[in-house]
Formats: C-alpha cells, sequence, structure tokens
C-alpha cells in the first residue's frame, strides 16, 4: 500500500538544476523548513522559485525576534540556488537586492491576489483569470513571467488583465498537521499560499509539524485534501524564537 | 513630526463606522487603529491572512504563527477568522473590505496613486496595494502633505502608478480632502494654516468646499 511518508532529503530527491518550484510562506511564516534545507544540501541550481516573497535572511527580523538563520526561501538564496523568482513582495530579504545588483537573479512582480489566482488557476483547470487589479499600471505593459504580452479585456465597460496560470515541477507546502494520507491544515496566519499551491505543480510535497494517524482528527479540520499530495516529509518543527 | 503623524492618524480614526471591516497599511496608517474609539467595532484585515488583527506582540503573547503583511509578530482578536491569500484577496477585490489606508508617494487629482516602486531604486514590490486600491470601495490617503518641502499632492503622478483613480480622500496634517470628478476639494482645513498656505505645498488646483470646516483632532 502507498506510503508517502520519507525524509526530506528522499522527498527533493527528484529536484533538478533549472526546475520551477513553488513555496508556501509569508514572510518564512508558513514556510517548509526542513525541504529548503533538504534542497540546500542536495544543492540544485538555476531554481525558478515562486512565492509570495524572498522569505528571511539571518538576523531578520530586526530585533529581539530574529531568527539565527535565513528562512523559507532566503535559504536558498544564501546560496545563490535561484535565477528567477516571480514573486509580489522583494523588498524584505537583503540578498535579493543584492542579486539583482550581482545580474545573477531576475524578477517577475506579481499582485498578491494575482499571485494566488494564477497559482489556484493552475490547480483547478483554468485557462486563467480576469482580475482588475494592475489595470493601468506597469503590470499591464510589461512582460509577464514567461515573457507573454498581456491581453486587456473588457467586460460591460470595464477593463480587467487576463493573467494566465502559473504552474511548477514542485509544491512545496508547510501544514500545521497532516495525516498520513496527505489531508492537512494549516494554522493561523501560516495558511497564506500553502492552500493554493497544492495541485498547482507535478508534485505536491508537504512537510507538516505534526503527522496524525489516519482517523484520527476530524476529518472536518482538513483544508486540504491528500489526493493531491505525493509525498510527507518529516522532522518540521514549530519555529523557535 | 510624530505629533502630525497622530493628529493625521486620529483624524483618520473618525472615518470608521461601527461594525466595519477594513485594512490598514504599514507605517502611520496601522497607528489609526490606537484611535478608533472604544464603542465602535471595526474589524481589521490582515492581508497576509485574516480578520480581526489586534495588536503588536510582546514576550508574553508572542505566537510564531501570527504576523502581520510586514513580518511582525501581532496579536489576534477574539473574533478572527484565518483564511488563505485566495480568500484574503478575493475578500479584497470582492469590495467586502470597504476601505484601506494607505501612505502615498504620489496623489494625482483625478485620483491616481502612486505608492509602490520608484524606478531605479531598491527593489520592493506592490505586495496587496494593487489589489487593495483596486478592490476596496474607499482608499484613504494618509501622509505629510509635502515630502522635503515638495507636493505629493500632484495634476498628474510621475512614477508608476499603484491604481488608476482610486483614491477617495487624502488626509494629511493640513487637512482632509475629498477626490471628486472636478478635481480636489478640502473639506477640513486644520487651524494652523490658511487656504494659501495648503494650496502653496500643493500641486495641483484645490477646491474649497462652501462647508469646509476647522480639521478636528479630537
Amino acid at each position: 500500500m502507498i506510503n508517502k511518508i520519507m525524509t526530506a532529503d528522499e522527498a527533493v530527491a527528484g529536484v533538478k538544476d533549472g526546475m520551477t518550484i513553488m513555496v508556501g510562506g509569508f514572510l518564512a511564516t508558513g514556510s517548509p523548513e526542513v525541504l529548503m534545507d533538504a534542497l540546500v544540501r542536495k544543492g540544485v541550481k538555476h531554481l525558478t522559485v515562486i512565492a509570495n516573497d524572498g522569505g528571511l535572511d539571518a538576523g531578520q527580523p530586526a530585533g529581539e525576534f530574529g531568527g539565527k538563520t535565513a528562512r523559507g526561501v532566503g535559504k536558498l538564496l544564501e546560496h545563490h540556488m535561484v535565477d528567477h523568482i516571480i514573486a509580489s513582495h522583494l523588498g524584505v530579504n537583503p540578498k535579493l537586492n543584492e542579486q539583482f545588483a550581482e545580474g545573477t537573479l531576475r524578477y517577475t512582480l506579481v499582485p498578491q491576489g494575482t499571485l494566488a489566482e494564477k497559482i489556484r488557476a493552475a490547480a483547478y483547470g483554468l485557462g486563467g483569470v480576469l482580475t482588475p487589479t494592475g489595470v493601468g499600471t506597469p503590470m499591464e505593459t510589461e512582460l509577464d513571467e514567461l515573457g507573454r504580452e498581456k491581453k486587456v479585456v473588457e467586460i460591460e465597460g470595464k477593463k480587467y488583465l487576463l493573467e494566465m496560470p502559473l504552474r511548477a515541477d514542485y509544491a512545496f507546502i508547510r501544514p500545521t498537521v497532516a495525516d498520513k494520507f496527505g489531508n492537512y491544515y494549516c494554522a493561523k496566519a501560516t495558511k497564506n499560499f500553502n492552500y493554493v499551491m497544492a495541485g498547482a505543480a507535478d508534485k505536491t510535497i508537504i512537510a507538516p509539524e505534526k503527522i496524525v494517524e489516519i482517523g484520527e482528527i476530524d476529518p472536518d479540520m482538513f483544508a486540504v485534501a491528500g489526493v493531491l499530495v505525493d509525498a510527507i516529509a518529516e522532522g518540521e518543527k514549530p519555529w523557535q524564537i | 513630526m510624530a505629533d502630525l503623524k497622530t493628529r493625521i492618524a486620529k483624524r483618520c480614526a473618525k472615518e470608521f463606522k461601527d461594525g466595519e471591516f477594513a485594512n490598514l497599511g504599514i507605517g502611520l496608517p496601522t497607528m489609526v487603529a490606537d484611535y478608533i474609539p472604544e464603542d465602535i467595532m471595526v474589524t481589521f484585515h490582515s492581508e497576509n491572512g485574516f480578520a480581526g488583527i489586534d495588536a503588536i506582540a510582546d514576550e508574553s503573547n508572542v505566537d510564531v504563527d501570527i504576523i502581520n503583511s510586514g513580518g511582525t509578530y501581532v496579536t489576534a482578536l477574539d473574533r478572527v477568522k484565518y483564511f488563505d491569500t485566495a480568500e484574503s484577496f478575493g475578500l479584497v477585490r470582492g469590495g467586502h473590505v470597504r476601505a484601506t489606508v494607505l501612505g502615498a508617494m504620489e496623489v494625482a487629482e483625478n485620483g491616481d496613486l502612486a505608492n509602490w516602486i520608484v524606478p531605479g531604486k531598491k527593489v520592493a514590490g506592490m505586495g496587496g496595494a494593487m489589489d487593495l486600491c483596486t478592490g476596496c470601495p474607499e482608499v484613504i490617503i494618509v501622509m505629510l502633505h509635502t515630502q522635503k518641502g515638495n507636493p505629493k499632492i500632484l495634476k498628474k503622478c510621475t512614477l508608476p502608478l499603484t491604481a488608476e483613480k482610486c483614491v477617495s480622500k487624502i488626509i494629511t496634517e493640513m487637512g482632509v480632502m475629498e477626490v471628486r470628478e472636478d478635481g480636489i476639494w478640502v473639506v477640513e482645513l486644520h487651524p494652523d494654516y490658511t487656504k494659501e498656505d495648503i494650496q502653496a505645498a500643493t500641486g495641483c488646483e484645490l477646491h474649497f468646499d462652501p462647508d469646509m470646516k476647522p480639521m478636528e483632532e479630537e
């Protein structure tokens, strides 16, 4: 019978240089740290990363709650593993602007709500989404992440941008609790992109803080169906401050 | 300067009605929450994933699963609802978040807003700002009236836009202005300034409402 549970290293074994990955988290809250660590150990390069932001660098955020190590996508940036980042906000982790200036990293900005819908469109089989967000701004005139021009669609006198689906080879997700089949939920503000990314990639990998037996908790607790999950990595821990 | 920002935040807090759902940006907009009258219940949206943001957390009550959109650990109200990014911005684009309070680099007399990028400078990104300015029925700008003496309220924005014709109200230390079809109307003027002062600090022609009042601070 299928057993999805494995180590983080086993879960990322299929990731190759040049692949596109999506990573849940918002400034690293809700990011699957054990999977990022495993990618660093594997040493893959030239990744395209789809995420809300560039995670956190060591010591961020400033002050008493700063982390000793980089967090989330910040780990991949620290090791120069990313060639292209598709995100809504790039101002926090200083590694981003350093690598833009060096010319080793390029970026595509997507408004946060649009980013979620592009990913959701990929997961849910839509040909794209129409959003009013970005009309009259550089989002209308600049090329998208694959170098395509944006289409403007007018419906009943109102303009919308046609935003295309955004897929990846791998989606890396951090649930708070998952059962051994992969049904999961994310607590509080760790949900962010961790729900829409499930199924928007060829392989969906989760790294839950807690793995429970099938049937152990009320199925109504789960937000995402385990049928979308290909692998469950062990070892994720609640973030310690 | 801190006093001027407090003045702006206190005035902005009067914009909310009992039972409303609204969004506050990071920085000066966040200060507005401190001045909402106690007999009014306003639910504030944190676009990274919940309705019902409360205060900045400290060591006694920090929960590592609750941050605001600036990445700061915060607390949530008892009536909080957490959601993912798709639902969060569905609420925004759907017009269910009645108002957003944001800062601005430039506002044009037709309501165009620029507050996310200065070409050639460090890349930051729009985050949720474009969605908020497009989706919220009311966009309230809170800011100091000028930047190093230069007007920020202009005939036309010079910077890339966040959204077109989205700003409904501007609150500065000098007064309260409404963006209407025919331009920007001063509806409240702070007693420290004259009509000439506020016009001189503004890059487009201001209209003065016949019913213009002194800007209330308390």
